[in-house]
């Protein structure tokens, strides 16, 4: 039981976490079919942002100035890189993205050096919020499911209520008829790129000293978001919300469970495999598959059910 | 400038006149076979066995990317699969198990790269465009994580071998490396003729058409999907073969193969190369390996270069070198070509210059970052300095900002005499 809530805790924290990641690039991908590779090169950045701006002046002004300064650098990005790229197709928009990514992949660490940083916890955060049987959950934890929470809501609440999130929703199937109505649609396709860059360097501030800043970190947390995203359904936010904690808890869950195969079949009462190929294969602990799990469930979902949990098309 | 036509690769060629193509392709015969007999030493040896898969792996990736508009990001898994197949069963052979000439063990390595094309690109071929490139990168990653929990590959350590077994084929052990360089050169060529002759083939022609327009090719009457998923499996076999010279080559095969980075390698070198021309993706393998190799060796930086030059050519040269030379050929042509020369020469000075400056800039912030603890002192170009001074900065800042300056200038020079000299042209064929 104690294992069980501790897990679901840390699966939520993690689900929140690449939800927020997943909502800016789904926002991005419907509305301009862009692929965002960049995305998390955004994440990656805001990690280091905030550790430097937390070396200066604090974690707190780190934790507004970091997603302002992402937002501000992803816009320039649309702006001068993407739109130039637009005329020649997708795949040419997709391949800027990715040159972006393997520019700051090898940016960061020519600034910052390979080893991990030593981007730590605030002080005023460093204690435990509740103690579950004998396990403490970190007051850290519910700082990040609160802001993550948080956000979640603001955003929603800006493409539901506001004039010009309902204008957002408009460009996102109806981009042309949008124009037309007299809005400047590229400019609301950067708008919405600065803020999607922006959740990412946010989700880069409080996922950073929770996890690890590394150089590394952009390559590890990309893949995922882009499993989630087909998972979910391309294009879908819902979809997005339900892969993010899915995957989230899944992960979660296969790290810590100490069975192999050998021992599955074993309780059914097949404990006779002889060693060899197979018997190796079958003595391969779960939790050492945690991280092909992600990946197998975008195979299987893709031969099944091709348009994601939620998706509205088969794109 | 930057549009690229929706046009066959053969039909490209076509452009060419007959003499000019088969001279083309003798070189192409002949190049490879005396280029070791010139550079003989083991360092320009191993160098091109390196290209030479390096050619292999990116002709299979442009079959995809190039001629089907296929964006993969997990080609890897098929290179990395058929060395993984090659190094078992050269251990196989090792071991005595069975026997087959190392000469045409990279066959081998081609079956495993189609047995995975076909499970794999059943499932990833049902769509194409940004679907298919994310999927692909799915299947890539799917298949790295694998390799780390998985026994069968090795590990970290990975698997290795010695490829010097049982009596070759004519006596041909493979011992010393420009044996290993002529095999890596022979199945070179058979693969290059066989990927070109192959877009000949209506197959070939098919496979452009749903690039182009899959809708127009199913009402004509063909399975968008099918040619998708045929062109795949065919271009996993070529892969498969690359995989498989590698793991000779190198007589070890260990999760690298299946990285990401080994899948973004033929991405790099057939756009770099250009897409839309078959010798594009070769001469893109050649100066990637080339700089890999000998850029690689002097700096540590070389990946952030390589993303640069990625980016420039994204978006100034989406045709990438192939189709910038290939523009030429209408000028020089006409005889033309020496009137571009004065405004080249300028943009390669000023460009120069520019360039000088930014490696600098790097290569002072990457000693920094990097090698601090051995002082401030560096040396580069053969100078040596204190970059604690101000005096670097402000020199390298200094060539950036003329070089720049004189760069833009430099480019509008050419776009001028380049519109000048299609001018002429379009007046004398007006006059005839």
């Amino acid at each position: 039981m104690e294992f069980f809530l501790i897990s679901m805790l840390n699966g939520l924290t993690y689900g929140l976490l690449l939800f927020m990641l997943s909502s800016g690039l789904t926002l991005i991908l419907s509305m301009m079919g862009v692929l965002n590779f960049a995305h998390a090169s955004f994440y990656m950045l805001g990690a280091y942002f905030a550790y430097q701006i937390s070396v200066f002046i604090g974690f707190w002004p780190a934790l507004i100035i970091a997603p302002i300064l992402i937002g501000i650098i992803g816009a320039v990005i649309e702006r001068y890189g993407l739109r130039r790229t637009h005329k020649t197709g997708h795949v040419a928009e997709l391949l800027f993205t990715v040159g972006v990514a393997l520019v700051i992949e090898e940016l960061v660490p020519l600034i910052w050096g390979r080893v991990p940083m030593d981007y730590k916890i605030p002080p005023q955060l460093d204690f435990t919020l509740f103690t579950l049987f004998t396990t403490d959950f970190p007051a850290y934890r519910g700082f990040m499911i609160f802001i993550s929470v948080f956000m979640l809501v603001l955003l929603y609440l800006v493409l539901t209520r506001t004039r010009i999130g309902l204008i957002i929703q408009a460009a996102l199937t109806h981009p042309d008829m949008v124009g037309a109505l007299g809005h400047n649609v590229p400019r609301v396709f950067m708008l919405v790129f600065g803020v999607g860059a922006a959740l990412a360097g946010l989700a880069g501030v409080i996922g950073g000293n929770a996890f690890v800043t590394e150089p590394g970190m952009a390559f590890a947390v990309g893949s995922i978001v882009f499993v989630v995203i087909v998972v979910g359904g391309m294009g879908s936010l819902e979809g997005a919300f339900v892969a993010s904690l899915g995957l989230g808890l899944i992960q979660t869950f296969m790290v810590a469970i100490d069975y192999t195969f050998a021992d599955v079949f074993a309780m059914v009462g097949l404990d006779s495999i002889p060693p060899g190929t197979v018997g190796d294969m079958l003595s391969v602990k779960f939790s050492q598959m945690a991280p092909m799990m992600p990946y197998l469930i975008m195979v299987l979902m893709l031969i099944f059910r091709p348009r994601g949990l939620m998706g509205a098309r088969e794109s | 400038m930057s549009d690229i036509k929706a046009i066959s690769i053969a039909e490209v060629d076509k452009g060419m006149s007959g003499i000019r193509r088969w001279v083309f392709w003798i070189i192409a015969v002949v190049a490879p076979l005396i280029l070791p007999l010139i550079f003989d030493s083991s360092y320009a040896i191993s160098m091109m066995s390196q290209m030479g898969i390096a050619i292999i792996f990116a002709l299979s990736y442009n079959m995809l990317l190039g001629n089907s508009g296929l964006l993969s990001f997990g080609h890897a898994v098929y290179f990395g699969l058929g060395g993984y197949f090659v190094i078992h069963a050269l251990n196989a052979i090792d071991a005595g198990k069975f026997y087959f000439p190392v000469t045409f063990l990279p066959l081998l390595g081609g079956l495993g790269g189609l047995i995975f094309g076909i499970s794999f690109g059943y499932v990833s071929t049902k769509r194409a465009g940004v679907t298919f490139a994310m999927i692909s990168m799915g299947i890539g990653e799917l298949m790295f994580a694998a390799s780390s929990v998985l026994p069968i590959f090795g590990g970290e350590a990975g698997v290795s071998s010695n490829r010097v077994t049982g009596t070759g084929l004519f006596g041909i052990n493979y011992g010393p490396p420009i044996q290993i360089y002529y095999l890596i050169a022979g199945w070179a060529m058979v693969s290059a003729l066989l990927i070109y002759a192959l877009s000949l083939t209506p197959l070939g022609r098919m496979v452009n058409a749903v690039r182009d327009n899959p809708e127009r090719a199913e009402f004509v009457g063909y399975n968008p999907q099918r040619v998708r998923f045929i062109i795949l499996a065919l271009s996993s076999i070529f892969a498969g073969i690359a995989g498989g010279l590698a793991a000779i080559n190198y007589e070890i095969v260990s999760q690298e193969y299946l990285s990401a980075n080994q899948s973004a390698m033929p991405l790099l070198m057939t756009y770099i190369g250009g897409t839309m021309h078959f010798f594009g993706p070769v001469l893109g393998a050649i100066l990637v390996t080339f700089l890999q190799v000998v850029v690689g060796v002097y700096t540590k930086a070389w990946p952030l270069y390589m993303g640069i030059v990625f980016m420039i050519m994204v978006l100034f040269a989406p045709q990438g070198l192939a189709g910038l030379i290939m523009q030429h050929q209408p000028i020089l042509r006409a005889g033309l070509g020496a009137r571009l020369i004065p405004s080249y020469l300028y943009a390669m000075v000023s460009g120069l210059i520019m360039l000088l400056g930014i490696i600098s800039l790097v290569e002072f912030i990457y000693h920094l970052s990097t090698e601090i603890h051995s002082g401030t002192e560096m040396t580069l170009f053969g100078i040596s300095f204190d970059i604690a001074s101000s005096f670097p900065w402000v020199i390298t800042i200094l060539l950036i900002a003329v070089g720049f300056f004189f760069f833009r200038r430099a480019c509008s020079a050419i776009s001028s005499s380049w519109n000048s000299a299609l001018a002429e042209i379009k007046g004398s064929e007006s006059h005839e």
